[in-house]
């Protein structure tokens, strides 16, 4: 984005720029002009870095103490948290930072939802940020079986199974995925590899999400494109930087409250006891961040239908770009949408709350509604409201509900009917 | 260049890329199929029990290839519940004596075959299986009834050896 030529003061740096414009890259991402409106909830981009160099730190470090074996697995684990220098904590952070991560991702993608941040030109964007989060759930599940506890060997048991609703080749898919006749030691073995393989992927396509990003520019809270860099943008450093390090710090409170004080609460006490092929857990329930999904799954009663309505729920986030066919970016200027786009984080939450009851009675019935809803909502209602809705008008420029006498969007936005 | 005859080159190109296609395809495959099921996995025995002192309307659970294996002796008002179900009220339709060789004798894998978990014993709707994951019931011939589970529960191959001996695989 910064148009402007850089030419590394010292001699040293003017070489090795000429050779590997590396400088140049480092002054582009500390020069990159940023909208000066940017809220907090845009801080989670960097949260998320944050979250992602976290796990791969604490997960090289358990990886040295950690025995991918069916018979050993289990006891390794227990050898972290209670021979190894603080292996507690190494895995606790790693453990909680998983939740963290996701907690992250959750805001800053229903942060995306509610300022239009995934429509043109930013839909490449949106996409490798979904293929992001869809390798993260792939990388939380894997992690999650390494401890090969009940709720490991139960999970790995049922995810795996989703796929022998594929018909006709779906069972000798699920026996390629476990290599056996039931989820075993090669199961343990090929998880633990992919589980290693895939957050450098993750960081991979952050690259690319970052680089996609620094192309168009940062959406902004009144989401219109910037009409004049010098008034309307900051330089990333020292404004954003300080902004995010600053959120990052609330953040990291947070992070170390669970991992300090209630470092168990986000688990399942059943893991805590070892993998029996004999006996399923009486009540089996994913990690919290993927419920929605697993209360999607358990409210269709057809096994493949079931599976495919999961996957929808997820893959539909894709088209999104396409289904919203409302010009304004923000919900700020979209009173209808705004209040669907709550409707849809109630949606999610009780979908949420239900994956993780009794998939029977009146929970069934409320996962059968919002799952409706879910669909409702991306189908029918946000293609619908694109040509129905009676926008507000937009500032002309992001300054301008600053400068233009009130930071109040309705002030400026009167303001400008008198004009 | 508008020209549509094909010349030397079309040929050379195209076998190029057939005999590449040929080439990863073979290179790709080793990747794949050794994931499969390796050879001491398929060399896993079959299994052999002894039933002797199981009760009627007792079970007992043994792992045959890493899966639990159900072996009840069931009481005889399990195999006339059994056997008085009218075949047009199973999802999945399968006469008792289809399942049951010797109907005192029910040996089926317990795995629900939704996604694999293991029902439980004398539980459900139908006085069955019941599998806690996600609500499947199974009545006293492992007969799928209610729920999301697609099938019945499966028949592995299985014989008497003798009286008292039951042989898995």
């Amino acid at each position: 984005m910064s148009d402007h030529e850089y030419t590394p003061k010292s001699k040293f740096g003017k070489w090795f720029n000429d050779r590997l414009p590396l400088l140049s890259l480092a002054s582009h991402l500390t020069d990159y002009p940023t909208p000066k409106n940017l809220n907090y909830w845009w801080t989670f981009g960097g949260i998320l870095t944050f979250c992602l160099i976290t796990q791969i730190v604490t997960g090289l470090v358990l990886a040295m103490h950690y025995i991918a074996h069916a018979d050993m697995a289990f006891d390794s684990v227990e050898h972290i948290m209670r021979d190894v220098n603080y292996g507690w904590l190494i895995r606790y952070i790693h453990a909680n930072g998983a939740s963290m991560f996701f907690l992250a991702v959750y805001i800053h993608i229903f942060r995306s939802l509610f300022y239009g941040s995934y429509k043109s030109p930013r839909e490449v964007i949106w996409i490798i940020g979904i293929i992001i989060y869809l390798l993260m759930m792939a990388a939380a599940f894997m992690g999650y079986v390494l401890p090969w506890g009940q709720m490991s060997f139960w999970g790995a048991t049922v995810i795996t199974n989703l796929f022998s609703a594929i018909p006709l080749v779906g069972e000798g898919i699920v026996t390629w995925l476990w290599g056996g006749y039931s989820v075993d030691n090669p199961t343990l073995t090929r998880f633990f590899t992919l589980h290693y393989l895939i957050p450098f992927l993750i960081l991979g396509l952050v690259v690319l999400h970052i680089w996609a990003l620094h192309v168009p520019g940062n959406n902004n809270p009144v989401g219109i494109d910037i009409q004049k860099p010098s008034k309307d943008t900051v330089p990333f450093h020292p404004y954003i930087v300080i902004k995010d390090g600053f959120a990052l710090l609330m953040f990291s409170i947070v992070f170390a409250f669970f991992v300090f004080y209630t470092p168990n609460i986000l688990g399942h006490a059943d893991n805590y006891i070892e993998a029996d092929p004999l006996v399923t857990p009486a009540h089996i329930v994913p990690e919290w961040y993927l419920l929605p999904f697993y209360a999607i799954l358990r409210s269709v009663p057809d096994k493949l239908l079931g599976v495919v309505a999961m996957l929808s729920a997820i893959f539909i986030l894709a088209a999104l770009p396409w289904l919203d066919t409302s010009k304004i970016r923000s919900a700020v200027f979209r009173p209808l949408y705004r209040q669907f786009y709550w409707i849809l984080v109630a949606d999610v939450l009780i979908l949420g709350y239900v994956g993780a009851m009794p998939a029977e009675g009146l929970y069934l019935l409320i996962a059968r509604v919002a799952t409706a809803y879910y669909f409702l909502h991306f189908l029918v209602i946000l293609p619908v409201l694109g040509f129905k809705e009676k926008t507000l008008p937009i500032p002309l420029s992001i300054t301008e509900p600053v400068l233009g006498g009130s930071s109040n969007f309705a002030l400026a936005k009167n303001k400008k009917k008198f004009e | 260049m508008s020209e549509k005859k094909t010349n030397r080159r079309d040929f050379l190109f195209t076998a190029t890329y057939a005999v590449g296609a040929v080439g990863v395809g073979a290179v790709v495959w080793p990747m794949i199929d050794q994931m499969n099921p390796d050879a001491s996995v398929k060399a896993l025995a079959s299994t052999e029990v002894d039933v002797s002192s199981l009760n009627p309307g007792k079970t007992i659970t043994v792992l045959w290839r890493g899966k639990p294996v159900f072996i009840r002796r069931r009481t005889q008002e399990e195999i006339a519940e059994a056997k008085s179900v009218k075949l047009e009220d199973l999802k999945d339709p399968q006469k008792d004596e289809d399942r049951a060789k010797d109907p005192e004798w029910l040996v089926m894998l317990g795995v629900c075959t939704h996604l694999g978990c293991v029902p439980l014993d004398q539980k459900g709707d139908y006085n069955g299986w019941f599998c806690p994951c996600h609500g499947s019931h199974y009545d006293t011939s492992g007969r799928i009834r209610k729920g999301p589970a697609p099938t019945n529960m499966e028949i592995p191959k299985y014989e008497f050896v003798n009286a008292n001996t039951i042989k898995i695989g």
